[in-house]
């Protein structure tokens, strides 16, 4: 079995104060598979469900139908929960919002104090955590007074400190500005690249999804995708209708093949673009 | 004539405390009218500070801001007025919604500007229809609607004022790439249609590049440049040391250059890349 394991996994919020109850279906059967140390983009518009299935993998919500399987517990047994919620840690789209200290390194070591771990424990991995996110200097400041970028790397960091398997990151970079959304991402990749944690990245940001090793799409509760980024970014249209984009250099590539110019589409970083148009242009100038 | 121009407008939080922070450092710049604007600048960088100056949120500490040509906070009377004049819709205006119907809450503005009933009424529906809201929708409670839709009503809140400056700090915020193509698509409509002037800020560089004609650069407090679109663009590795970043497409099209290929201008909008590349492998 694989480490997250989904089966036909339904989900619906229902409003109990309607009379009769609206039951608004979110999660329509989705499958999906993640191996340990994956690093797994989730893309989908907003409303498609993408970030009620991420809640569903540390058991904030519990599904209605199908199962929810980490590392082999089950999601449903009540039991399970502190140990899957000690496996699966969640990093949300605003900073502030994650943040309960007034220092730094108090808010890192807050989950730590509640699980019980001993002090001199804490201390060692609160320091480790906020030298992997590059936060150590910073572990005496205020957090209010960090910049948001350095805040989401704070709010890793107190995740990290828990020694999780999987990070499952809701638009972490949503409301960074562009330093801060490269630091971040730079984080979660060294993360899994040099210390094999497993990734879960929701994002609206194409050019951060096309790092990962595989995208899922989610659409009205279903996953319509679920590819190398390559196979799926170069469905432009497809990606298109759905309301959602490619990165810049794969709508050019995407352009010139179309109108008939020998270049892949399958292309998605700048230096595979560089490289094929340099080769289109120049291969053109020798003939 | 400038709608909005700054002489050495200079704002400290905290003065007096050990707190101090210049935010806004000696900035002196001219918008013309009608311009459609891009504010870019580190978190932190003085960007959202400055904005709140030019519909007189804020008080400068120092210097003085002109809104079409008077000088505010001279005679604070004249505030009101100002604040009619120059539009400001926050980040996640949707979090300040409150009435019972969208209706209601887009009519806000304009009562409070004491227009009658029927222009009220008018402004309501032209500004619905611009922000793509079925008339349909008008009688619901704006709790009731999606994310994207409430930020409609929000924004159209705004713009029943018919202010003849807009300001919209991170409009498309939070919002996937359709919708941020609507809401910033309408924006561009609305400054076409309305020809007043409309400052956007933005993390984002490639919807700046494609949605703005000049570009004002904040770093540390201080005025970096304001200038055009492309000229900004030009300077991608002064951009990218202060933090901030060019789009994916310019980045491809500078290391083309570096690598020898001619190519003539800057490139930092797709439409404009594909047109180029057409243009240069027909000529080979």
């Amino acid at each position: 079995m694989s480490y997250i394991h989904i089966r036909g996994l339904e989900f619906s919020y229902v409003n109990e104060l309607e009379e009769p109850p609206v039951v608004n279906k979110v999660l329509k059967g989705i499958d999906l598979d993640i191996e340990k140390g994956e690093f797994v983009a989730v893309l989908g518009h907003n409303g498609s469900g993408k970030s009620t299935l991420a809640k569903c993998i540390n058991a904030i919500n519990l599904p209605e139908k199908g199962e929810v399987v980490v590392d082999g517990l089950d999601t449903i047994q009540e039991d399970n929960l502190l140990p899957i919620r000690k496996r699966v840690g969640m990093v949300f789209q605003n900073p502030d919002n994650q943040i309960v200290a007034t220092i730094v390194e108090e808010d890192v070591a807050f989950a730590l104090e509640n699980l019980g771990v001993e002090p001199s424990e804490i201390r060692r991995r609160v320091d480790e955590a906020l030298q992997t996110v590059g936060m150590y200097e910073y572990r005496m400041h205020a957090p209010h007074k960090l910049s948001g970028g350095q805040k989401q790397r704070v709010a890793i960091a107190g995740i990290l400190a828990m020694k999780p398997d999987c990070i499952v990151l809701d638009e972490p970079t949503a409301m960074l500005d562009p330093k801060g959304r490269n630091e971040v991402l730079k984080t979660i990749k060294m993360l899994n690249k040099e210390q094999g944690v497993t990734i879960v990245l929701i994002t609206h940001y194409m050019e951060e999804a096309a790092q990962a090793d595989r995208v899922v799409v989610i659409e009205g509760g279903e996953k319509i995708m679920d590819n190398v980024p390559k196979k799926v970014f170069s469905q432009v249209d497809i990606m298109r209708n759905l309301g959602l984009d490619v990165p810049q250099v794969t709508e050019i590539v995407d352009f010139l093949k179309k109108q008939g110019y020998d270049i892949s589409n399958e292309i998605i970083t700048e230096d595979e673009c560089v490289e094929a148009l340099a080769k289109l242009l120049q291969g053109r100038t020798e003939q | 004539m400038a709608i909005i121009k700054t002489e050495d407008l200079t704002y400290v939080y905290g003065d007096g405390t050990p707190f101090r922070k210049v935010a806004v450092d000696h900035v002196n710049l001219e918008i013309d009218e009608g311009e459609m604007v891009g504010v870019i600048g580190h978190t932190g960088s003085g960007k959202s500070t400055l904005i709140q100056h030019f519909n007189g949120l804020l008080k400068a500490t120092s210097g003085s801001v002109y809104i079409d040509g008077e000088r505010l906070w001279d005679d604070k009377a004249k505030l009101r007025p100002v604040r009619f004049k120059v539009g400001l819709v926050f980040q996640y205006p949707e979090y300040q919604l409150f009435e019972e119907t969208c209706y209601k809450d887009i009519a806000f503005g304009p009562k409070n500007m004491g227009l009658d009933k029927q222009e009220i009424d008018r402004r309501i529906k032209e500004t619905a229809k611009l922000v793509g809201l079925p008339a349909s929708l008008l009688d619901k409670s704006p709790f009731e609607l999606s994310g994207g839709q409430k930020r409609r009503v929000a924004i159209a809140g705004v713009m029943a004022m018919e202010p003849k400056v807009l300001i919209l700090d991170e409009p498309a915020s939070g919002l996937d790439p359709k919708g941020r193509e609507q809401i910033l698509g309408l924006i561009k409509e609305y400054h076409q249609e309305k020809k007043n002037t409309v400052v956007l800020v933005s993390h984002s560089m490639e919807d700046i590049a494609k949605h703005t004609t000049k570009i004002l650069v904040m770093n540390k407090s201080k005025l970096f440049c304001y200038d055009d679109t492309a000229k900004v663009f030009h300077r991608a590795k002064e951009l990218e040391e202060m933090g901030l970043a060019v789009p994916q497409i310019t980045r491809v099209f500078n290391r083309l250059k570096a690598m020898g290929v001619q190519i003539g201008d800057d490139v930092y909008t797709t439409k404009y890349a594909k047109q180029l590349l057409l243009k240069m492998l027909a000529n080979q």
